[in-house]
């Protein structure tokens, strides 16, 4: 996982409220037993028609959307299903942010451990936003600021720990290894 | 200081306590594996050299892309393309690689992962169960602490046997009264999902409480306790009760003699201390509720079967109105209806699929309808056959399949065409879950065998001589 500090980058919206994990990547996807290349499935369903053309009324297929890293979502984002292959499917078509006014759990859980970084904001930002997406945006998760083409800040709160494994690009996998002993102790009281 | 229920569970497991900076450590008793959100995960694991800490507490089952349709003449199963069986042949590799007890296809315990696991007994009072599926919260109806996790953690779970979570907050759901005849616990869940709204209970773990919910079977509960992902939540809970350990003995996994005697001494105190204080609470009462039905694209829009559909100027809703074609609809009772789905891990058990019996029995399903009965595990479907329940699904004109997810997630080839309106029992109506292009409504298999006789939406009750049904009825 490469570290996520600060970057800025071109946003892009799809306003729909509680898009779900089934609208992400929809499972037929899902067969696959590798998680890269998923991002050809990014939304498949909107974002492609009945002959697999590009749908030119999707966002995504419109020039606007050429390039954008930060996508500012509806309300409750990543509901549905546990599939990290959602957040899978968005590191690989190259998002680096999502912006909402909240996350379904599972997903904001998987989304941090793919690099991929939920911002929380308020409705009324997520309304100003909303008013500038396609320009660029920057993201500072070492200060937690998100600063948008105006120049406005918003602070964003994240759990201290996802932040750090984030800014170090860590996994997890090595801090929960670190608890041998605690683990060992657990299991010999259990038994 | 007084506990809840969900308060007790988590200090039994903690390995290292939560702090600003970090969360817990918890310790999982049971790890349920399928062949969909796994393969990355050993794939980790043996990139990394790593070992499974705990196969002996893995259960892995193959459910998601295995096919409905019986075995060839020479024994072989069709899968839907090589793709969905080289993730089901990895999985068994994987299983037998790590030594992990595997019931795929062909093993009398294979099934719904959330079905085999109660079944076995594996699922238990007072354990933290996790897999890698959202619907894990189905075992919260034993009192067990269970809920989806994504790849990420499968992989976290198989090295350490632990997890890194945050505490959830709690939620008490008390449902008093009783659920009237003709209305059931899908029902129920439906009514709770629609008030609570979609993410209602992000962040919180549910404790359902309450006469009507004691009043529940173990498979009513967990019909309830499966669909508390749908509200946002984490979990459900249920404190184990006598119908728990009714349910529970003498099963495959639970403990025999003397150890069982222990066991139960230890469930019994497992329940939320009375004066114990909730983060949210809800009460609601059972007897005002009616059989519901979604009518949208997410679980929280559904109404009850005699009332008209709601109209909201609220663009979500518009939307959800317009990709379900139903701008112009007054009540779903108008709704012709193509295909009708009785399955998944929220209802595709004994009673559910008895209840759907009693309306089949010596009636014909509408023409052009398609019925799917597609039971949870190969148990399920052999106590059915043991019943003749088959017979009836055959004799109406319904198909009977093998034990899998089928088209609650269509993965495996069954699924709705474009513009196709289904009744289903399953859990998510979101758009195209079924089938791109399809149309969803969720019911109870009592609404959706009256769907697949009538051809349209009807009000169960009509065809279970419930006194009242006939004058609320459309
Ligand atoms: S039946 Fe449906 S909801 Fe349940 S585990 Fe299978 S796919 Fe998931």
């Amino acid at each position: 996982m490469q570290p996520l500090r600060q970057f800025k980058a071109k946003s892009v919206s799809i306003p729909a409220a509680n898009i779900d994990t089934d609208q992400i990547i929809p499972a037929r996807f899902l067969k696959v037993t590798i998680k890269e290349g998923l991002g050809q499935h990014l939304f498949s369903d909107w974002r492609y028609t009945s002959d697999g053309q590009p749908n030119p009324n999707f966002v995504l297929n419109q020039a606007l959307a050429e390039g954008a890293q930060i996508l500012l979502a509806g309300d409750n984002f990543g509901c549905g299903s546990s599939r990290e292959h959602a957040p899978w499917a968005l590191v690989d078509y190259g998002f680096r942010a999502i912006v909402s006014t909240s996350f379904a759990d599972i997903f904001r859980n998987n989304a941090t451990k793919n690099g991929l970084l939920p911002i929380v904001v308020s409705a009324e930002v997520h309304q100003d936003l909303s008013q500038q997406v396609g320009a660029e945006w920057s993201v500072d998760l070492e200060s937690c600021v998100l600063r948008d083409a105006n120049g406005n800040e918003t602070p964003f709160a994240i759990d201290p720990f996802s932040r750090t494994c984030l800014l170090r690009g860590q996994d997890e996998l090595d801090f929960i290894l670190s608890h041998q002993t605690e683990i060992k102790n657990f299991e010999r009281k259990a038994s | 200081m007084a506990k809840t229920l969900l308060d007790k569970i988590w200090d039994q497991h903690l390995v290292a306590p939560e702090g600003p900076d970090r969360p817990a450590l918890l310790y999982i008793d049971l790890h349920l594996i399928h062949e969909v959100t796994s393969p990355q995960a050993f794939r980790l694991l043996k990139s990394r050299g790593l070992n499974v800490r705990r196969p002996d507490l893995c259960l892995a089952t193959a459910d998601h892309s295995v096919p409905s349709s019986q075995a060839e003449a020479d024994g072989r199963r069709t899968y839907v393309d090589s793709v969905a069986e080289e993730q089901v042949r990895l999985l068994g590799q994987h299983c037998a690689e790590f030594n992990i007890p595997y019931h795929g296809l062909g093993s009398e315990h294979q099934g719904i992962v959330h079905v085999i696991g109660p079944e076995l007994g594996a699922t238990q009072p007072g354990k933290t169960i996790v897999c890698g599926d959202s619907h894990t919260s189905t075992h919260g109806a034993f009192g067990a602490l269970a809920f989806g996790i994504g790849t990420s953690e499968v992989g976290h779970v198989l090295a350490s046997q632990c997890l890194l979570q945050r505490k959830p907050k709690s939620f008490a759901i008390t449902v008093n009264g009783k659920l009237q005849a003709g209305v059931s616990a899908k029902d129920l869940i439906l009514a709770i999902i629609q008030k609570l709204g979609m993410h209602g209970g992000t962040g919180y773990v549910f404790e359902y409480r309450g006469s009507a919910i004691e009043a529940l079977s173990m498979e009513e509960r967990m019909t309830v306790c499966n669909m508390s992902i749908e509200a946002g939540a984490r979990a459900g809970l249920i404190a184990p009760d006598e119908t728990t350990f009714q349910y529970l003995h003498g099963r495959k996994m639970v403990p025999q003699g003397a150890d069982w005697d222990r066991a139960v001494e230890k469930w019994r105190q497992l329940f939320s201390d009375s004066d114990a204080v909730f983060d949210r609470e809800l009460v609601l009462n059972a007897d005002e509720i009616e059989p519901m039905l979604t009518y949208g694209t997410n679980p929280g829009m559904s109404v009850g079967v005699t009332h008209n559909l709601p109209k909201y100027p609220d663009p979500n809703h518009q939307k959800a109105m317009a990709y379900m074609g139903f701008e112009k609809t007054r009540a779903l009772t108008e709704e012709k209806v193509d295909v009708v789905f009785i399955g998944s891990c929220t209802n595709s058990r004994i009673s559910d699929l008895r209840a759907a019996a009693q309306i089949f029995r010596n009636r014909t399903v509408a023409k052009g309808v398609r019925a799917l009965v597609v039971p949870g595990s190969v148990a399920v479907k052999k106590q059915a056959e043991s019943e003749g329940l088959d017979q009836v699904f055959l004799a109406a004109g319904a198909e009977w399949r093998e034990p899998c997810c089928s088209m609650c997630i269509a993965m495996n080839g069954d699924q709705l065409q474009p513009g196709e309106l289904a009744v289903s029992t399953s859990n998510r109506n979101f758009e195209g879950r079924q089938g791109k292009g399809g149309r969803t409504l969720l019911a109870s298999p009592q609404a959706a065998a009256a769907a697949a006789i009538n051809g349209r939406v009807t009000d169960p009750r009509l065809f279970l001589e419930v006194g009242h049904a006939a004058a609320t009825s459309v």
